[in-house]
């Protein structure tokens, strides 16, 4: 067992982990973030995605020794973030989910998007988006919902 | 699935590394980004009895210029590559490269050294850095060695390092102005990996012509009969037909339905050096 210290949605967490324990299951397990979703744990379908440092990445293949002093953000500490909330009221708006699993990762691979790729067109999100595996929606409503916040900050100067 | 277990070393020191690396009993493992590492633990395809994190190590963090090469360290992620900032000495090669790994979320976290030490078959680095012609600058006991990465993998998932080596850069060569390149790969879905890898550079002033094939179930396969035929041609005469005929007189057997899409990873590399 190792102690690693996080800053976690703010908070800085000092916890006793196994080294192979993934940061996934860290946040999961110990800090009960379960808006945390795992499907592939291979990196593959993209539902662990979470911010580290300011940057999406997969949960699942990093461990949470490996994470020591940094910085996370998981869907459950971004009601302050902005850009998730505008990106939630579009995702609810255009029908962007249906049973959610994909959800928590999907705003952050879209806040990722409208923040990193503020010209992106349509191709450039779905070209995005293929990392992040949804089984119900064809997609067609998380592109509007993102496309819909591309346009609205383009239009405020975001 | 989940890892088993290991023992986790994290250091900030290179000699540091290379000591735990061979002090250690058992089975020790290099950690980069945990992008190629990671999901083979997971699927226990990987079981190391100790995992050295290297990703404190500034000294394999440096990007550095000369006038016929860009060094970049082994710890730099795609993403710093796609993103374009580091010097562009490859007319755009490696940004595009970069851009093409995988996701941004594996791509932040992912490192050009991980990539070319992991030597999977179907990773891009070894591929097009083998089209590019790099040299790799080895890290050991004995000092700091380079190796051309021509001779560097052996074979799938296999290079040729001591088990107390680790990798700090690669020498990236500069092209010139009439410089060309093109890299191909064919994927059913985008960031997947590759069913076929074609990458070539022509560089007409160091009179360089390199045609790689990656995405086989074995190291790289370099073409170096027709890449000097496309270099001549100005890759008039390398269509699909050429393409076969290249792969087919490396002596390699590839069914039919593997030579057919490899030839069109080729062609269609060469195509756009060409901008055809």
């Amino acid at each position: 067992m190792m102690e690693t210290t996080l800053t976690i949605n703010g908070e800085s967490i000092t916890a006793t982990v196994e080294p192979r324990t993934t940061l996934a299951d860290f946040l999961r397990e110990q800090r009960r973030l379960t808006g945390i979703h795992l499907g592939c744990e291979h990196g593959v379908c993209g539902a662990c995605t979470i911010m580290v440092d300011g940057e999406p990445v997969r949960s699942c293949i990093l461990y949470a020794v490996s994470c020591d002093g940094a910085h996370i953000q998981t869907i459950e500490g971004s009601d302050t973030d902005p850009v998730i909330v505008a990106l939630q009221a579009s995702f609810t708006a255009h029908h962007g989910l249906q049973c959610g699993y994909c959800t928590p990762a999907m705003l952050f691979t879209a806040r990722d998007i409208v923040t990193r790729l503020p010209d992106a067109d349509e191709d450039r999100v779905r070209l995005e988006l293929a990392g992040n595996i949804c089984r119900c929606t064809g997609y067609a409503g998380i592109v509007r919902a993102i496309m819909a916040v591309l346009h609205d900050r383009r239009a405020k100067n975001e | 699935m989940k890892a088993a277990k290991f023992d986790y070393t994290k250091t900030n020191d290179v000699a540091e590394a290379l000591s735990v690396l061979t002090a250690e009993d058992g089975d020790s493992k290099v950690l980069a980004g945990s992008q190629s590492l990671g999901p083979m633990m997971n699927l226990r395809l990987a079981r190391p009895d100790r995992l050295i994190d290297i990703r404190a190590l500034d000294a394999l963090k440096a990007v550095t210029q000369a006038p016929d090469h860009l060094f970049v360290g082994a710890l730099v992620t795609h993403a710093a590559i796609e993103d374009g900032i580091l010097p562009d000495v490859t007319r755009g090669m490696i940004q595009h490269v970069a851009a093409g790994i995988a996701y941004r979320a594996v791509r932040n976290r992912g490192t050009i050294g991980g990539s070319l030490v992991h030597a999977d078959p179907a990773g891009d680095w070894p591929a097009a850095l083998r089209a590019l012609g790099a040299q790799i600058v080895i890290d050991g006991p004995a000092g700091t060695r380079e190796a051309a990465i021509d001779t560097f993998q052996l074979g799938a998932f296999t290079v040729a390092l001591e088990e107390d080596e680790i990798v700090r850069g690669v020498r990236v060569p500069a092209l010139s102005g009439s410089a060309r390149w093109g890299y191909h790969k064919i994927c059913r879905k985008p960031g997947e990996f590759a069913e076929s890898i074609g990458a070539y550079v022509c560089d007409p002033e160091s009179g360089i012509a390199r045609l790689v094939l990656a995405a086989t179930e074995d190291a790289p396969l370099q073409l170096d009969t027709a890449a000097a035929a496309i270099a001549q041609n100005d890759g008039a005469k390398f269509d699909l037909d050429a393409a076969r005929m290249a792969l087919t007189e490396t002596g390699e057997t590839f069914d039919p339905f593997k030579l057919r899409m490899h030839a069109v990873a080729l062609h269609r590399a060469v195509a756009q050096a060409y901008g055809a």
